[in-house]
C-alpha cells in the first residue's frame, strides 16, 4: 500500500521485546519482522504470549524492553503520539468489543469521522461499501447485540478496515465463535490476504494459518521458538516443542 | 511461566525509562505550577475585592471561630449520631424497597404496588417538610408505645426520605446487571430469590457504590435540616451564636466540619472500589 515506496524498511520490526506483569515474564526477547503485504500467523498454546505481543504492537501495553518500529520509526518511544500510530494500525479483538450503544453503521464510522476527519457522508459511504462487500448490508441499522457472533465479528473487522490501516492485528478473532460461524469470518480474512493487506494474526485455526500465512511463528513461554514458511513449519518443524504442539492440535494425518 | 533469567534492561530501555521519568517530572511540575497560579489568582481576587475588610471581619473572624467552636462541636455530635443511625436503616429499607419493586411473584403484587407508591410519594415531598411534619405532628398524635422525642421523628423523616431515593439507586443497579447473569443462575437451578441474593444483588451493590456515596454525603448535610425543629445540632448551635454576636464566622466553621467529615468518606470509598476492581479484573481487559 502506501508503504511500498519505502521498502527498505520492513513495515513492522520488533526487536528484543520484553514484557512482564510483575515478576511473570510474558514476552521474552521477541523479534519479528513484517513486510508490507505479508500475513504472519502467531500460533502456540494459550498463555504463550500471542495476544500480549499484538497488544504491545498496538501500544496497548507499556513494554519493559526492546524496540518496536513502524516504517522504520520507533513507536515504542514515550514521545511518540500513540493515537497517530493507532490511526495506522487496526486491531480486532477476540470478544469483538463492538460498542453496544451504537448501530453497526455508527460503530464503523466513529473512528473515520472523529479520528480521520472524514465527513459523515464519506465515512458512511465507505462503511456501507465494506459492510455490503462482506454481506452485512442488511444489518447496518441494527445494534450489535442483535447480530450473531459471526456477524458481530465481521462488523468488528469492517470497523477496523474503515480506517484503512496499513497493518491489521487480529487477536484470535474466531476463538469465541461456533465452528459453523468461523468460516464466514475467515472468508473475509482470506479475501483481505489476497488483496495484499498486511496482517498479523494470533490464531488456533491451523489449516487456515497454513493456507493464508506467508510466515508462521510458533510461540512458547513468551518466546518465538520457531519461525518459517507454513510448508516448512507445519511439515518439518525444527523444534521438538513445535512438533509436540502440532501433534496435539493437528488432526492425525 | 516465570523465566528466571539474568535480564538487565538494554541501553535503549534505560534511556526510555529516563525519558519517562523526565516526562513524569514535567507533568508534575506543570500540575504544581498550574495549581499555585490558580489559587494565587483566586486569593488575589478575594483579598482585593472592595468589601474584603468587612467580609473578613464578619465571616473569617478567628476569635469568633474559637468562641463558637465548642458549641458547634457538641452540636455536630448530634449530626453524626443522626447520620450513623440513619445510614444503616436507609440501606436496609431501600434495598428492601428495590427488591419489592423487582418482585415477580403474583402474590407479591400488593407489596410491589406499595413500594412504588412509597417511592413516588416520599421522593416527591421536600425533606424539610417531612422533618417538620413528622417531628411536630407525630408526637402530637399522642400514640401509645411510640417515642415522642423530636430526635426520633427527625431521624425517621430522614430515613423515610432517603430510603426512597436510595431504593431507586439500588433498582438502577439491579437492572444494570445483564440478563445473562440471571439466565446462568436459572440454569444452575437457583430460585429467583437465591439468584437475587447470591448473583444479582452483590454485583448491583458494587456497581452503585459511587451514586450511593453521593446520596450519603447528601444525607450528612441534610442532617442539618433538624435544626429547623430546634434540635441543637451544629447548624442550630451556629445560628444560636450568630443571633447574639452578629458575626457569621460560625457558619464557616460548620461548613468546615461537614467538609472534614465527607472528604475522607469519598476517598475511602474510592479506595475500596479500586481494590474491588483490581481483584475482579486482574489483567483481563
Amino acid at each position: 500500500m502506501s508503504t511500498s515506496d519505502r521498502s527498505h524498511h520492513p513495515l513492522l520490526e520488533v526487536t528484543d521485546l520484553r514484557k512482564s506483569y510483575g515478576d511473570r515474564v510474558v514476552l521474552d526477547d521477541v523479534s519479528l519482522k513484517v513486510d508490507a503485504h505479508e500475513v504472519v500467523c502467531l500460533i502456540g498454546s494459550s498463555g504463550s504470549g500471542k495476544s500480549t505481543l499484538l497488544r504491545c504492537i498496538d501500544l496497548l501495553e507499556e513494554i519493559d524492553d526492546g524496540v518496536i518500529r513502524l516504517d522504520g520509526r520507533e513507536i515504542s518511544d514515550p514521545l511518540v503520539d500513540q493515537r497517530e500510530v493507532r490511526g495506522r494500525v487496526g486491531m480486532v479483538f477476540q470478544a469483538y468489543n463492538l460498542f453496544p450503544h451504537l448501530s453497526v453503521l455508527d460503530n464503523c464510522t466513529l473512528a473515520p469521522r472523529r479520528v480521520h476527519g472524514l465527513s459523515r457522508a464519506e465515512a458512511e459511504e465507505r462503511a456501507r461499501d465494506l459492510l455490503s462487500t462482506f454481506g452485512l448490508a442488511e444489518h447496518v441499522a441494527k445494534h450489535p447485540d442483535r447480530l450473531s457472533g459471526g456477524q458481530q465479528q465481521r462488523v468488528a473487522l469492517v470497523r477496523a478496515l474503515c480506517t484503512r490501516p496499513d497493518l491489521l492485528l487480529l487477536d484470535e478473532i474466531t476463538a469465541a465463535l461456533d465452528p459453523e460461524l468461523v468460516g464466514e469470518v475467515l472468508t473475509i480474512v482470506r479475501d483481505l490476504a489476497e488483496r495484499g493487506t498486511t496482517m498479523i494474526l494470533a490464531t488456533h485455526e491451523m489449516s487456515f494459518a497454513r493456507e493464508v500465512a506467508t510466515s508462521v511463528c510458533f510461540l512458547s513461554e513468551g518466546r518465538i521458538l520457531e519461525q518459517g514458511t507454513p510448508e516448512q513449519l507445519f511439515t518439518d518443524p525444527r523444534e521438538e516443542r513445535t512438533r509436540q504442539f502440532l501433534r496435539r492440535v493437528l488432526p492425525p494425518a | 511461566m516465570t523465566v528466571t533469567d539474568g535480564w538487565t534492561p538494554s541501553p535503549r530501555e534505560v534511556e526510555r525509562r529516563a525519558l519517562r521519568r523526565r516526562l513524569r517530572l514535567r507533568s508534575i511540575t506543570i500540575a504544581a505550577f498550574a495549581t499555585v497560579v490558580f489559587f494565587a489568582v483566586l486569593a488575589t481576587v478575594l483579598v482585593t475585592s472592595p468589601g474584603w475588610a468587612s467580609v473578613k471581619e464578619t465571616f473569617f473572624s478567628v476569635e469568633d471561630a474559637k468562641a463558637s467552636f465548642p458549641q458547634i462541636r457538641d452540636g455536630f455530635w448530634l449530626n453524626i449520631q443522626l447520620f450513623l443511625l440513619a445510614e444503616p436503616l436507609i440501606l436496609v429499607i431501600a434495598l428492601g424497597l428495590a427488591l419489592a419493586r423487582q418482585a415477580r411473584s403474583a402474590w407479591l403484587a400488593p407489596i410491589r404496588g406499595l413500594a412504588v407508591a412509597y417511592i413516588d410519594f416520599f421522593r416527591g415531598v421536600p425533606t424539610i417538610l417531612l422533618v417538620l411534619l413528622l417531628a411536630f405532628g407525630m408526637p402530637a398524635l399522642g400514640l401509645q408505645g411510640v417515642p415522642n422525642s423530636l430526635f426520633f421523628w427527625a431521624l425517621m423523616a430522614l430515613v423515610i426520605s432517603y430510603s426512597a431515593y436510595v431504593a431507586e439507586v439500588f433498582r438502577a443497579g439491579i437492572e444494570s446487571i445483564h440478563p445473562s447473569q440471571l439466565a446462568s443462575a436459572d440454569a444452575l437451578g437457583l430460585s429467583r430469590a437465591q439468584a437475587m441474593r447470591h448473583v444479582v444483588v452483590p454485583q448491583a451493590v458494587r456497581r452503585v457504590v459511587p451514586p450511593l456515596l453521593n446520596d450519603f454525603i447528601s444525607l450528612t448535610k441534610d442532617t442539618a435540616l433538624v435544626s429547623s425543629v430546634a434540635l441543637f445540632d451544629a447548624v442550630f448551635s451556629a445560628r444560636d451564636y450568630t443571633a447574639f454576636s452578629f458575626n457569621f464566622t460560625p457558619y464557616v466553621v460548620v461548613s468546615l466540619f461537614f467538609v472534614v467529615l465527607t472528604v475522607p468518606m469519598a476517598r475511602g470509598t474510592d479506595y475500596l472500589q479500586r481494590r474491588a476492581m483490581r481483584r475482579e479484573r486482574a489483567g483481563a481487559l
